[in-house]
């Protein structure tokens, strides 16, 4: 059976600004196993790249990680363990940043160096990270962009990333994350700046792609469709706190929560044209302005007066790994053990 | 559709030209290729397509924000009617009070230096439609409001408010002169689902209560289909399907409607797969392919196809396609 690969407890990330502490995240808690695609969901602000960035220690230097927060990452050959928020040294922080964990963006175009070829930075990349000569890592990456559905591919190691079209560049994005053999892929919405027919091209690369290789992959998109096509679990942020979690089926057939009621109830339905769209009302607050009580209780369509604004709802546990935190959520009748 | 469109178009062409070889003929890109739509008033149209389909530029075309290579079109309303292809100075400036366009991003579209309320009284400053102060500022309270702006927001900056409202900024100021016609370019795209629900349902009650038309441009054909009444698609400067909106999805004809139709990913995680996979990018308008533009990626495409262009045909109660096998391929789904 697939290993639990990482496990993230109490991740709380503020960052210090003029304007005082700001909190991005807020006590989150989630695993990942070998080849298991978490979605992560919420709207922009909910603190989802700043959640998967602080797994690579990548947030910039103002970054105050909370004192309970821990990280925990298996060590592949020895079945040891890496406290991922430990790590100091650039030489540690190399063994994660493009070694055991890579990570995909949403605008290609802005993660390629302009001025260098793609081929280039993808042999540069290997040759910090693996001991592969230069040859090699020519071989490799011509192979690897094959690999990934690009035709050309020799032709296309020599190319700049603006010769490329936006599916083209993704899938060279995609590459290149995958050619140093991660544990852990995060993906930051790969797909939102495609078209749906190149959106669906890419899907099915990842699915296809965790198949062949075993690695876990940390999804994270606004597009609950996609998050449907693709997860196996998922997780629902707002405003820095994860406020469900569950299997793909549990979220989308029975969600439980009412923020993420309100996600889906938002959708546009093809099959029914007629059905009038409802907004989340209000919008998100200012993370300077952190609600009290659930963050959500401003927007909440099932608010309880007088406790919903005071106190912070506990994380409840519903089904077998489908768990929430809301006060008008009723807690499963306890069976006896 | 009754009574006189509001926009007609008889086939607009629209070509930039672009840099060759030094030497040699220029090459040219055609944007928008013979182009025919009509839109009624107090309708949404949609127009959809993927990025490079020429969408934008159609619907630039028709605020005559880019010059027109060939073709009509045509606006009137109440008496007013205007023909874009020869419009003089004085007529364009007219023009340009009747047509507005709100933009993609709202967190580009609006000044960071100005405050809510400059922004939105911009329009009417600059075409002098209001003679005083207080006119424009009455103007550009009715309007806030109607758009569900806070008035004390007013005097506040862009920064301090979220995409939602941004957008609702925009909107307000494309609707501050007063227009008749709107072209909304991709403008749900930037939005959260939260708050593309909540700006969808905002352009429909300004539309029912001010009587305005909308050319929709958007890549979402789920958004299209909840928010227009009419709906094109477009492949390479050229419509290739145009019906009213439940027609179109629940006959679905042209062969590249339908691979985009089954490219929205379903909500749900068991819902069968009957996709059209689309291989392959949208070819590149400088060299488009012969005969049917969509043939090299078409999954039903025949000889015919790779040497004569369709042309679009009505077939049934303003339900027009461009595709030699149409009636062939009514029922299947791939």
């Amino acid at each position: 059976m697939s290993r639990q690969l990482i496990s993230v407890r109490d991740l709380t990330v503020r960052f210090r600004t003029d304007e005082g502490l700001v909190t991005a995240v807020d006590g989150a808690s989630f695993e990942l196993k070998d080849g298991e695609i978490l979605g992560l969901v919420g709207e922009s602000g909910s603190g989802k790249s700043v959640m998967a960035k602080s797994l690579m220690q990548l947030n910039a230097g103002n970054t105050v990680y909370g004192p309970e927060s821990r990280i925990i990452m298996r060590d592949g050959e020895n079945g040891g363990e890496i406290d991922v928020l430990s790590l100091t040294s650039a030489q540690d922080l190399k063994m994660i940043r493009g070694g055991a964990i890579s990570m995909i963006f949403q605008e290609p175009m802005a993660s390629f160096a302009p001025a260098i070829t793609v081929g280039d930075q993808m042999v540069e990349q290997l040759l910090l990270h693996t001991s592969m000569t230069k040859r090699q890592a020519k071989d490799f990456s011509i192979e690897m962009l094959n690999r990934v559905g690009i035709s050309d591919a020799e032709q296309r190691f020599d190319q700049y990333a603006f010769e490329l079209s936006g599916g083209m560049r993704q899938r060279a994005m995609i590459a290149m994350a995958l050619s140093t053999r991660p544990k852990l892929l995060i993906a930051d919405e790969p797909t939102t700046a495609l078209d749906v027919t190149i959106q669906a091209q890419v899907i099915d690369l990842m699915k296809d792609i965790v198949a062949e290789f075993g690695m876990a992959i940390l999804f994270i998109t606004h597009d609950l469709g996609v998050i449907a096509q693709t997860a196996d679990r998922v997780a629902v942020m707002y405003l820095g706190k994860i406020v469900e979690t569950g299997s793909v089926r549990q979220i989308i057939q029975a969600p439980e929560h009412p923020y993420t009621k309100g996600l889906l109830n938002a959708l546009p339905n093809l099959d029914d044209l007629g059905a009038p769209l409802t907004p989340v009302a209000g919008d998100i607050p200012s993370p300077l302005e952190r609600p009290s009580g659930c963050v959500f209780h401003t927007r909440c369509p099932q608010v309880i007066a007088g406790r919903c604004d005071a106190e912070i709802p506990e994380i409840i546990d519903l089904a077998a790994g489908h768990s929430v935190s809301c006060f008008a959520v009723p807690p499963p009748v306890e069976a006896s053990v | 559709m009754t009574g006189k469109p509001l926009i007609s178009v008889r086939d607009l062409s629209v070509h930039f030209s672009i840099s060759g070889p030094l030497f040699g003929p220029k090459k040219i890109v055609r944007a928008v290729d013979k182009v025919s739509i009509d839109i009624a008033p107090g309708t949404f149209f949609g127009l959809v397509g993927e990025s490079g389909s020429g969408k934008t530029t159609l619907g630039r075309a028709l605020l005559k924000a880019v010059p027109i290579t060939g073709g009509q079109i045509q606006f009137s309303d109440n008496g007013v009617s205007f023909d874009l292809s020869e419009l003089s100075k004085a007529d364009l400036k007219e023009y340009r009070k009747r047509c507005q366009l709100i933009f993609q991003d709202p967190y580009a579209a609006l000044s960071p230096r100005m405050t809510v309320r400059d922004i939105i009284a911009e329009p009417l400053e600059v075409m002098k439609l209001t003679s005083s102060r207080e006119e424009t500022d009455e103007r550009v309270r009715e309007i806030a409001a109607k758009c569900r702006l806070n008035l004390e927001h007013l005097r506040r900056y862009p920064h301090a408010f979220s995409g939602g409202q941004r957008q609702r900024i925009s909107i307000a100021r494309a609707l501050v002169c007063k227009p008749r016609f709107l072209v909304a370019d991709e403008c749900v795209a930037a939005l959260d689902v939260s708050i593309q629900a909540d700006i969808l349902n905002l352009l429909n009650s300004l539309q029912k209560e001010l009587g305005l038309t909308f050319l929709f441009i958007s890549h979402d054909l789920s958004v299209v289909a909840h928010t227009c009444d009419h709906v094109a698609v477009m492949y390479l400067g050229q419509i290739v399907e145009i019906a009213p909106t439940k027609k179109l999805f629940a006959t679905t004809r042209h062969p590249y409607t339908k691979a985009l139709l089954s490219a929205i990913p379903h909500l749900d995680p068991d819902a069968e797969k009957t996709a059209i996979k689309l291989e392959g990018e949208i070819p590149s308008p400088i060299n488009p392919p012969s005969g049917c533009k969509f043939h090299t990626r078409c999954a039903f495409v025949q000889d015919r196809c790779r040497n004569e262009e369709p042309s679009l045909v009505v077939k049934d109660d303003g339900h027009q396609v461009a595709c030699h096998f149409a009636d062939e391929l009514m029922g299947k789904t791939g």
